[in-house]
């Protein structure tokens, strides 16, 4: 790890009850939701993390305890660091409070999130679909959601695949 | 078929100011086709007359679900998504997904094989910003630029069709290196490239730079402050212009770029003239590259010797068992990567392009997110576009230099 | 010949009626902007000086659906777009063709997933298609080409019985 980063990281292991892990040079922090949003603001007012490069969330079904974690990627422009914080979240249908009072790109991102996971934002101003149709009762992402895989249409399977497509002909 | 979606007034009644509910301003819609929108964008505008008072973006027109399908193929494989997603910069996008690739698994690249790297990714970002212009000026009625930069583009493109045998998508970029040397006439093509563009960026320059109706146009419209730029997460041209000096060439090089002697634009001013005048001087910069690029190519395998990620020549099988072992498991299965996650991030032409790879011992990924920089930059032009003209967005919207693909993914 | 040329020296030309239309049809057909994603590229860059579209009557391309005949599509459908090319291909005039360009607008191409109709033959009927990814532009103008030609054939008895 960098050893500009290392203070950095025992700061918020000792405040924020932090768990590390090193991985190819990264820092990954793991916190709990409910203390996420006061260490996102201590890395950005204390810390200098100015830039909240991605926030993206991973889906490991089936397992239920946690189901989802949330990730954060902070980036430092004055001090060239960067920071990888890992939330994780429980259930199916799980909510979590918004970071976008503190980083306003994540409004956009915390709207992809709901509308490819499910998991909602509590305190979130425009809890909208963003990609998917607006009336669209699915969530993409989710690991029990299949892939929408139409078969290739060979010669003996043509005729049957094709009488289920709509094929307007005006 | 489901029926098209109305957007009623009461879903976006948090977004749009009281005057609009009450009827005193307009609420139109530029819909996802248009001439100026730069690919199927969809803007809900509140209008006073002329003048914007609010625009909410919908985006999702274009979504292709790369990410869930990248989850279903192997690692080899997913490659050829990349390309499809940012379509003008498509060897950018492989770069980032193969060294994310990289970096999970711990696979070494040789040095010939970074330097075409680089010479390939500054010519995809001379490519990328001769779109830009030709388009940004097409939407700015200056016709004569699109047809200018477009001839240019076709000798990139011909370069890149000489390489891989593709013009556009061409899935070159492999993990370990590439995916076979360059031929011989590709030294004559590129530095026959250089001879003649910089001379063609001045005669752009001379059309467009000090046109008293182009700067009437683009000075001051859209500011951007150094403190939005970076809460709303804008990264690129468009953060550089604001005065932000960071480029992850520069910041976190990879790929040998620190070998390279460049400098890295930036502007205070953060209007769209400002960002115009940092992508004409990235253009400058990218030959630049290219040329230091060429006169220090090493000679040497173009692929890593690495046989449990990477398959044997041909010749090889013939005579080697092994060979033809990795060759038949690397075919048919895949390689597989540990049980992790990283985040490695390269400078496409509109910003971060980053990939989150996340592994599970299979041979599959097990989540790939794309962080793609035209997202965050959309994501500024409601606060970009409030009290200017209705034209002077379409001008926005070229200056930010957005891509479809990129942000639907 | 004799009569023939007794008339073509008159400056009187003999053909039928179908002939003429046809062939005015394919003079100037003129495309309605509809890129999508990558493939748009291609055709613009068709439309460019290097693989110039309008030496075959393609001068414009119009954003307005009212006043074009010729509808490429160009590009991945999604299932949010969908609904908004159908109203897009019911909005244009008679007659009116659609290329379908590319692998995504013929088939799905790469993707075959949950968000991208596999061809845009489920949403509007396709007149030619055009495989590549992305299709060269001189693939492009050979569609167009064929095109012309399936239009030099077209027949008003056939016309009359599709319009009722």
């Amino acid at each position: 790890m960098d050893n500009q980063l290392e203070p950095i990281v025992r700061k918020l292991q000792a405040d924020f009850g932090a768990t590390v892990e090193e991985f190819r040079g990264e820092a990954h922090l793991t916190v709990s939701t409910e203390r996420i949003v006061a260490t996102l603001e201590a890395c950005r007012d204390q810390f200098g993390f100015e830039l909240l490069s991605a926030q993206t969330a991973v889906d490991y079904w089936p397992k239920e305890s946690p189901r989802f974690h949330i990730i954060y990627q902070l980036t430092s422009v004055t001090k060239n660091l960067s920071l990888t914080i890992h939330a994780p979240v429980n259930g199916s249908q799980p909510e979590v409070p918004t970071v976008s009072g503190v980083y306003d790109s994540a409004n956009w991102r915390e709207r992809e999130i709901w509308d490819m996971f499910g998991i909602r934002f509590v305190g979130h101003p425009d809890m909208r679909r963003i990609l998917n149709p607006p009336d669209a009762d699915y969530f993409p992402l989710r690991k029990d959601y299949p892939l929408g895989y139409e078969e290739p249409q060979f010669s003996f399977n043509f005729d049957e695949i094709q009488l289920g497509k709509p094929n307007p002909k005006e | 078929m489901t029926q098209i979606q109305e957007v009623s007034v009461d879903e976006i009644k948090h977004l749009v100011s009281e005057r609009a509910l009450s009827g005193e301003t307009m609420l139109l819609n530029m819909g996802p086709q248009h001439p100026s929108t730069h690919g199927v964008l969809r803007l809900l505008l509140e209008l006073d007359g002329e003048i914007v008072v609010n625009c909410i973006p919908d985006i999702g027109f274009l979504h292709t679900g790369v990410e869930k399908n990248m989850e279903a193929k192997t690692y080899q494989k997913a490659e050829v998504m990349s390309d499809r997603l940012d379509y003008m910069n498509p060897i950018g996008n492989n770069l980032a997904y193969v060294m994310a690739v990289e970096k999970l698994v711990d696979l070494d690249v040789p040095a010939r094989a970074q330097a075409i790297r680089v010479i390939l990714a500054e010519l995809q970002r001379l490519n990328s910003h001769l779109v830009w212009l030709g388009t940004s000026g097409l939407d700015l009625a200056a016709q004569s630029m699109f047809l200018y930069c477009f001839r240019e583009r076709e000798i990139i493109l011909d370069i890149f069709e000489l390489v891989s045998g593709q013009r556009m998508m061409t899935t070159y970029i492999r993990p370990g290196g590439l995916w076979r040397d360059v031929p011989v006439e590709f030294e004559t093509a590129v530095r026959d490239f250089l001879k003649i563009f910089p001379k063609r960026i001045d005669e752009y320059e001379a059309l467009l730079t000090k046109n008293p109706l182009f700067m009437d146009r683009m000075m001051g419209i859209g500011h951007l402050t150094r403190e939005d730029a970076l809460s709303y997460g804008c990264t690129g041209p468009v953060m550089r212009a604001s005065g932000v000096d960071w480029d992850l060439r520069k910041k976190r090089p990879y790929s040998g770029y620190e070998q390279y002697d460049f400098v890295v634009p930036t502007r205070t001013e953060g209007d769209n003239y400002a960002r115009y005048l940092v992508r004409m001087e990235e253009m400058r910069q990218s030959v630049r590259i290219i040329e230091q690029a060429m006169n220090k190519l090493p000679m040497g395998p173009v692929r890593s010797e690495n046989r449990k990620f990477v398959p044997p020549p041909r010749s090889e099988i013939g005579v080697s068992m092994e060979a033809l072992i990795h060759h038949f498991k690397l075919w048919t299965e895949g390689f597989s990567a540990p049980a992790n996650s990283i985040y490695s991030a390269v400078e496409s032409p509109r910003g971060e392009l980053g990939v989150y790879l996340e592994g599970d011992g299979s041979p599959k990924p097990y989540r790939v997110h794309w962080r793609t920089p035209s997202y965050e930059n959309l994501g500024i032009l409601p606060v970009l576009s409030k009290g200017f003209l209705v034209a002077d967005l379409v001008a926005i919207i070229g200056s930010l230099d957005i891509v479809l693909g990129d942000i639907d993914r | 010949m004799g009569v023939e040329q007794k008339l073509a020296n008159m400056g009187v030309v003999t053909t039928t009626l179908e002939n003429v239309v046809n062939w005015s049809r394919t003079g100037a057909m003129w495309p309605m902007l509809f890129g999508l994603a990558c493939c748009a590229i291609e055709m613009m860059a068709a439309q460019a000086s290097n693989y110039d579209m309008s030496r075959f009557g393609m001068e414009l391309m119009r954003p307005s659906p009212r006043q074009s005949d010729l509808m490429i599509v160009a590009g991945r459908v999604s299932k949010k777009m969908g609904p908004v090319l159908r109203r897009l291909y019911d909005q244009m005039p008679e007659p009116k063709w659609v290329i379908a360009m590319g692998d995504c607008a013929s088939c799905g191409g790469v993707f075959n997933n949950y968000a991208i109709y596999q061809g845009v033959d489920e949403v509007v009927p396709v007149d030619v298609y055009v495989a590549g990814c992305p299709p060269r532009p001189e693939s492009l103008i050979h569609a167009v080409m064929t095109l012309h030609e399936k239009v030099k054939t077209e027949k008003f008895k056939d016309l009359a019985e599709k319009y009722g």
